[in-house]
């Protein structure tokens, strides 16, 4: 227990070293005249990479820090690995509700956060925030099947819907905050349940309505120590870890008999 | 105090597992039930996906099961022969209900199915237990109790196969316990439970065993049934969550223990009473979850399992 209490802490502090050696390199940025930074206009720097899940695991906060040369708004997009996701219909079926009918996605994100200085729509037009998938309703699904547009909308929202009950999905719009014209920063919450995997971070420099430049970055989200420990056993020595699964449950069942006989 | 569970991939609250799992362990002792057609329901219900829970209870009700059975060892209310004929039939028809699970599953109508099972079974030997032990409480309140024959004679006494059952005071034949045993196997696999609260009153209406040793018996059989279903769900679907099952079971033994202690003081027919109510009060909630409507009617998984 002392140990994965350990992690956390040398994790933020790791966070506040990165965090401080942003700031500083966004201070030293600021300084260069704005035509020898032109390759980039966008720097972007996370306060940790790796989102290591461990024991005492409550879901955590990312900080995002970076820096433009100039004016523009700023839309940062974190996502996770695509998975299958399967939506169900329920229907009244002689009083009752049956799963009626379903649609399988094949390219919906575990998680899916975007966040920007201004409203989306304020920001872009509406085929550029498809193009690049900018924000929850510009998320691109690929259904398995066949149907209708309408069917297919109502199946789509439904998946949406789901995500953001589960803190899964989320937009915070202006929640990009400006420090000053060109230092910006935001914060990304992972919930508890969070999908393990390499999440991508893109940030977009937009101005007059146009995408100017873009910056990515990755943050693993993945378990450590123990938990990894228990599902890599779980997943690669399966019928070990099935037999011991039974045995502890055999000895604790037999222990806790031992101990109350003396009682 | 909170948790990660490494294989559920969530974060719950340490205590409120304990208390669950002492809670329905106290039950399981008093009963000589699983448990799992609570447990199951209630671990859903806390936000574990089906196929883990399903999964983690078998391996929770294994403990369970070996804790209540040591105590009614001790007062010799375990019948091992009986336990081996219908573990067998367990085995084979538990087999037979995860091939038919992983059909249905496939079929995409699991979910409805599972959830039509609890209520159709659960109501069904609720109701039955319900109205005999009442009957049963109601005679002796009235003095109108009647030494009749031990038990009935009827064509399910004409099988082969005979076999003497000492501790159960029966001459039946092997075939009624494999039966039992194999039935009850495939609608554990189905339902996800140790199959207990189908087996008590089989081994008591069907069999005519005395009440005294059908818990024993009940809780030996499943510590085999439940095993096997553990052993099979790590292999197939790798969904057994051993950090969350040791948290269950640290509960159920415990609870177990107290429970059996309790059902020693407890009168036969007034606890086939509360049992009753209680499966009742589990088949109600399913049911009704069943007819109302849904707070949204689309719902989401990841994987083509079942939503309970």
């Amino acid at each position: 227990m002392s140990l994965s209490r350990q992690i956390p802490r040398s994790q933020r502090l790791v966070a506040t070293m990165r965090a401080a050696i942003a700031l500083a390199a966004a201070l030293v940025l600021l300084q260069i005249p704005a035509d020898a930074a032109r390759d980039n206009a966008l720097a972007i720097d996370l306060s940790q990479d790796l989102i290591g899940i461990s024991t005492g695991f409550k879901g955590a906060d990312v900080l995002l820090f970076g820096t433009t040369d100039g004016d523009g708004d700023v839309i940062v997009v974190v996502r996770s690995p695509d998975s299958q996701v399967i939506v169900r219909r329920k229907e009244r079926v002689a009083g009752v509700w049956v799963n009626a009918s379903e649609l399988i996605f094949d390219d919906a994100p575990g998680f899916y956060h975007v966040a920007a200085s201004a409203p989306l729509e304020d920001l872009l037009p509406t085929p550029a925030l498809d193009a690049n998938q900018i924000g929850t309703d510009h998320i691109a699904f690929k259904s398995h099947f066949h149907t209708s547009r309408n069917q297919e909308e109502a199946f789509r929202s439904a998946l949406v819907r789901n995500k953001q009950r589960s803190s899964l999905y989320t937009e915070g719009l202006s929640a990009v905050d400006f420090r000053g014209d060109r230092l910006f920063r935001t914060r990304v919450a992972l919930p508890a349940n969070v999908p393990m995997g390499d999440y991508k971070v893109t940030v977009y420099l937009v101005r007059d309505g146009e995408i100017s430049d873009r910056s990515e970055s990755l943050l693993q989200v993945r378990k450590v120590g123990f938990e990894a420990k228990i599902t890599e056993f779980a997943f690669e020595q399966a019928p070990l870890y099935g037999l011991i699964a039974v045995i502890i449950a055999l000895i604790a069942g037999w222990f806790a008999g031992f101990v109350f006989r003396k009682v | 105090m909170t948790i990660y569970l490494p294989i559920a991939e969530m974060s719950v609250d340490v205590f409120l597992i304990l208390l669950m799992g002492g809670g329905v362990g106290f039950l399981s002792g008093l009963f000589g039930v699983g448990g799992g057609f609570l447990m199951t329901p209630l671990l859903i219900f806390i936000g574990i996906t089906p196929a883990v829970a399903v999964a983690t209870e078998a391996n929770q009700i294994v403990a369970a099961s070996v804790s209540g059975v040591l105590a009614h060892m001790r007062r010799g209310n375990v019948d091992f022969k009986m336990g081996a004929v219908l573990t067998v039939g367990g085995f084979l028809g538990s087999s037979l209900g995860v091939g038919i699970f992983t059909f249905l599953r496939e079929i995409g109508q699991v979910d409805l199915l599972v959830q039509l099972s609890y209520v159709l079974f659960l109501g069904v030997v609720g109701l039955l237990m319900l109205f005999e032990s009442a009957r049963a409480i109601f005679r002796m309140r009235t003095g109108t109790a009647t030494r009749g024959k031990l038990h009935q004679h009827t064509w399910l006494h004409g099988l082969p196969l005979k076999m003497r059952f000492r501790r159960s005071r029966l001459y039946i034949s092997a075939l009624l316990p494999l039966g039992i045993g194999f039935f009850v196997g495939i609608l554990a696999a189905i339902m996800g439970v140790g199959g207990g609260f189908l087996m008590v009153p089989a081994m008591i209406y069907v069999l005519g065993m005395p009440t005294a040793v059908v818990v024993g018996t009940s809780l030996f059989q499943i510590i085999f049934v439940t095993a096997n279903v553990t052993f099979l769900q790590a292999i197939n679907n790798q969904t057994v969550d051993i950090v969350l099952a040791l948290l269950l079971l640290t509960g159920a033994v415990i609870g177990a223990q107290l429970g059996t202690k309790v059902s020693g003081r407890l009168r036969g027919e007034e606890l086939r009473g509360l049992l009753a109510l209680m499966v009742l009060g589990v088949c109600a909630k399913i049911g009704i979850e069943l007819v109302s409507t849904p707070e949204d009617i689309f719902s989401i998984s990841e994987t083509p399992g079942f939503g309970l």
